[in-house]
Parts: structure tokens; C-alpha cells; sequence
């Protein structure tokens, strides 16, 4: 245990999991988005519905949409920054089986058009977990630079990838591989030490096969 | 290597190396992270500035969300300028910080998790005031922090800092240890004296349901964090007088531990149990409910 994780962070209240966590939720989700948020659907599920609207979930997950950090003063009043914007916010339940009890399910829309579906999960102390993303299910908290490639399910991919981080020495920490069904598509989650160079990313989003490709740094969010 | 996973184990380095408990507690967290010393010394500091930034952002006529919590901190302030305070400017002021921070934590403000967000008022609270009203440098504030933080982390280590986890004694009663440590520290004592004051706090608080009316950070969180203050206070006179504890301090924070383990689920974070069941808090949270999301 790190002494500035008893003393810190520097948080807007009033909960590190309903709050902070909620923050972080949306600011992955921004970032995987990979532009400016025009439409967000919001649903919440468990103690993030029961108790979300006293500890300020629902500006928390606005916030971090909006690209804010867990510390920044905006917060209370991230959904009328939200609206000034144009960003487009509905509210709501999240019809879930046996989710964690903070897990919030967002539909995202870009302003170029790109969308989004993620199901993020607020785990205490501020800390979060990615569960699914467009309907598959992956499993990363964020803390490390990561790479998301969604494929067809077919060979040869994963070396594709595997290469490219050689060719640009970036070392993977962790990688999971998941599927809806054989043959069907696919998702590929990268865990790195190093940034992914922005080359790199275009690369790969020209493969064939390749459907789509997220890419969260670690840079943006400090 | 400077390594501590225990009280014991925190003192006998500090035996060892001839230093204080916050000289040992920083030169271990720069090993730790590879910083320097300034480095390290400097983050600590930005977070007693954030305490203090928070302390002065407290707003009066805030209320929460559900209106349950809100400007008892402003009434403490009026109670404590109109000469009728029970007890010492120090400790009055010290319960006045831990409401406000406690309120402004519930409002939606800025704050720094000591360890926790429910209970950030108790730390900022007896270092705040010690500065402004004995006038302390900075710096030995900052100290003070140091040693807080390497009593906190030795609970976390060994019992836990959630109160889903270890009910509110984690919360409330490993605030209330740090700061009785931050407090004898500041008024003197001796490095054996330090742990002391924290074990007669976290002894007070053991047991400590968590059971917020509807989940929230709020009832009874805010109004806890005074008694975690003013248990600090007590918890500090006390090692400073020269009395000791009979039960040792790794031995308070291993029983910490099984007490949390014992508590029944209603009574950490779920609240399912003990005042947030009541009919009080029933018919509070019946008028909030919530409509929109």
C-alpha cells in the first residue's frame, strides 16, 4: 500500500466508488471513443442506481465524458457544461444479470459519427474495471496504456498486432482475446508498458479484417 | 532496505536509523517510488494544500443532494465565536473543520481522501487547526502528515481502510488513529508515544458499524468525523500524559481486522442494517426518491 493511497487522492465527493470511480468510468469511455461525445445514453445498475443520484454518479459519468479528471472542480455541474455543448444525455436503467453492484452501461455517439458500447464497473477507492465493450467482454482497469482491436475472427491477427508492438518496441503487460463465436468477430485487449505509437494505430486500422481500433493512453489522462 | 509492514516492525527501523516515524515513513516511500526526497516531501505538502484549499471552499449554504446534510459547520463556527464553547479553542475549532470538510465532502467539493472521502474530515481538522491556532510552520504540518499516512497504511496493510470491508472502524477509527498519531507528533512526543496515541484511538472505534441511511455518504459519516477528531484529541493526551496501552499496537490493529471480518454484511456499506433501517432514515429516504435517473 502506496502512503499517498491513505492520504489522496484529491477527489470531488462524495464517494470514491459512486463518485471518483464514476469519473474514471466515463473518462475511459471518451477516450476509447476516440473523439468529442455528441449523444450519450446512460444507464445504471445496482447501488450506482439506487444511490447514484445522492452521490452525483450521473455528473460524475458526464464529467469524465466531457474529458474531466476525478479532481476537477466542473463536476456538480458537468450536465449543464454537457448541454452548453450540445451533447445530447438520456438517463436510465441498465437491464443487467448478476452485474457488479456500481456498473454503469454507456451508448456512445461521437461527432464524426463512431459509437460506442461499454459496460464499466467502479470496483472502491476510486479504481475501475472495462467489463464489455460493444457487447463483448473484456476486463482491463485503464491504468495502463491500452489496445483494443475489434476483428474479424479469423487468423492471423493477433500476430498482426503482436508485430506491430514489436516493430515499435512497445511491450505487452497483459492480452486477452475474446469472441462472440467462431468465426464470428472478435476483441483483442492489449495491456502496454509503453505508449502505442499513433502510426502504429493507423496501421492496423487499415488491416483487412480489422473493424475497428481504440486505443486509450496513458499520457492523456495525467 | 527501508521496509515496515507493522507498528513494531516501523519503530524498530526508526530505533535502527536513529530518525523520527515521518523521516522513516518518507525515506521508505522514496524508495518505494524511486523520488527524491524534495520530490516526495513536495506531494505531501500539495496534499495539505488541497486540505486547505478545501477547508476555505466550504460553503455554508450548501445542502446536499437528499438535504439531509449542510451548514452545521457554519453553526459550529457561530457556537465557537460566541464565547460558549465547552471546550478549548483548539479542540473547537478542530470539530467546526471536521463538519465543514465532512459537509463539503456530501456537497459535491473538492476534498482529499484521508483515507477515505466518508472520512476526510478528521485529519485536515486536527492539522488545520493546530496550525492556525498555534501557529506551526508549515512544514512540521507536513511532517505530521508523513507520520499519519505510515499509521494508515500499516491498518491498510493489516486490517482495511473500507468500511464495505472492515465496517466504520476502517473509515472513521483509522482516521481517527492517524490523526491522534499527526497530533502527538506535533505536540512532542516521542516516536514510542506517536503509536500509542493511535492505538488508544483505534481502540476506542473498534467494532464501529457502517450503515449510511441510504447508502449515502452522509448520515451518520458527516457528524462521525467530530468523533473521530475530538477521539483523536483524547487519544493524544492521553500517550502524552505517559500512559500506555495494555494491548500493543500491531495486537489492537490485528483484533481491528477480526472484528471487521466478524461484523455481519448489514453493517458494512450495505445498509441493510442499524440506522439506515430505522424509521427515521425510512421516511427520509421515501421524499428523496430518485426520479430521474
Amino acid at each position: 500500500m502506496n502512503i499517498f493511497d491513505v492520504i489522496g487522492p484529491v477527489m470531488v465527493g462524495p464517494s470514491s466508488s459512486h463518485t471518483a470511480g464514476a469519473v474514471r468510468i466515463g473518462f475511459v469511455a471518451r477516450q476509447l471513443l476516440g473523439e468529442e461525445v455528441r449523444e450519450a445514453k446512460i444507464l445504471l445498475y445496482g447501488s450506482f442506481l439506487a444511490t447514484g443520484k445522492g452521490h452525483g454518479t450521473d455528473k460524475a459519468l458526464v464529467a469524465g465524458l466531457l474529458g474531466m479528471k476525478p479532481d476537477d472542480y466542473r463536476i456538480p455541474s458537468s450536465i449543464d457544461i454537457a448541454e452548453d455543448k450540445g451533447m445530447k444525455l438520456s438517463f436510465g436503467e441498465a437491464v443487467l444479470k448478476e452485474a457488479h453492484p456500481n456498473t454503469a452501461q454507456l451508448y456512445l455517439k461521437g461527432v464524426s459519427g463512431k459509437t460506442l458500447e461499454l459496460i464499466g464497473q467502479s470496483l472502491g477507492g476510486g479504481r475501475i474495471n472495462i467489463a464489455e465493450i460493444d457487447g463483448i467482454e473484456t476486463n482491463f482497469s485503464g491504468e495502463n496504456p491500452t489496445l483494443i482491436v475489434h476483428n474479424l475472427d479469423q487468423p492471423g491477427h493477433v500476430s498482426e498486432v503482436t508485430s506491430m508492438l514489436a516493430h515499435k518496441s512497445v511491450n505487452i503487460a497483459t492480452m486477452q482475446l475474446y469472441r462472440s463465436a467462431k468465426g464470428g468477430k472478435a476483441v483483442m485487449v492489449v495491456e502496454c508498458d509503453q505508449e502505442v505509437p499513433k502510426e502504429g494505430i493507423r496501421w492496423l486500422e487499415r488491416a483487412e479484417g480489422v473493424l475497428k481500433v481504440t486505443y486509450l493512453g496513458k499520457e492523456e489522462e495525467k | 532496505m527501508t521496509e515496515y509492514h507493522s507498528i513494531h516492525s516501523l519503530l524498530d527501523l526508526c530505533k535502527e536509523q536513529e530518525k523520527q516515524v515521518w523521516e522513516v515513513v518518507q525515506q521508505a516511500d522514496m524508495e518505494e517510488s524511486g523520488a527524491t526526497e524534495k520530490q516526495v516531501f513536495e506531494k505531501m505538502r500539495f496534499m495539505y494544500k488541497a486540505m486547505q484549499q478545501a477547508d476555505k471552499d466550504y460553503e455554508a449554504d450548501l445542502k446536499s443532494q437528499s438535504g439531509m446534510v449542510g451548514g452545521d459547520g457554519e453553526k459550529m463556527r457561530q457556537f465557537n465565536a460566541s464565547g460558549k464553547n465547552l471546550c478549548s479553542e483548539y479542540s473547537g475549532l478542530a470539530m467546526e473543520k471536521a463538519l465543514k470538510m465532512g459537509e463539503s465532502n456530501a456537497c459535491m467539493k473538492r476534498i482529499v481522501a484521508a483515507p477515505t472521502a466518508g472520512s476526510c474530515g478528521v485529519i485536515p481538522a486536527v492539522l488545520l487547526s493546530y496550525e492556525e491556532s498555534k501557529n506551526t510552520e508549515e512544514d512540521e504540518l507536513v511532517k505530521a502528515l508523513f507520520v499519519a499516512s505510515g499509521i494508515g497504511k500499516v491498518v491498510a496493510e493489516n486490517a482495511s481502510i473500507a468500511g464495505a470491508f472492515g465496517g466504520c472502524q476502517a473509515e472513521i477509527g483509522t482516521a481517527s488513529a492517524m490523526a491522534a498519531g499527526a497530533l502527538a507528533y506535533l505536540q512532542g512526543a516521542d516516536n514510542e508515544q506517536i503509536m500509542q496515541a493511535a492505538t488508544f484511538a483505534l481502540k476506542n472505534m473498534l467494532g464501529l458499524a457502517c450503515d449510511p441511511v441510504g447508502g449515502l455518504v452522509e448520515v451518520p459519516c458527516v457528524k462521525r468525523n467530530v468523533a473521530g477528531v475530538v477521539n483523536a484529541i483524547s487519544s493524544a493526551q492521553l500517550a502524552l500524559a505517559g500512559i500506555t496501552s495494555v494491548i500493543t499496537p500491531d495486537d489492537t490493529i490485528d483484533s481491528m481486522r477480526r472484528i471487521g471480518n466478524d461484523l455481519p454484511s448489514c453493517l458494512k456499506e450495505t445498509s441493510k442494517g442499524g440506522l439506515a433501517v430505522t424509521e427515521s432514515a425510512r421516511k427520509i429516504m421515501e421524499r428523496f426518491k430518485a426520479p430521474q435517473i
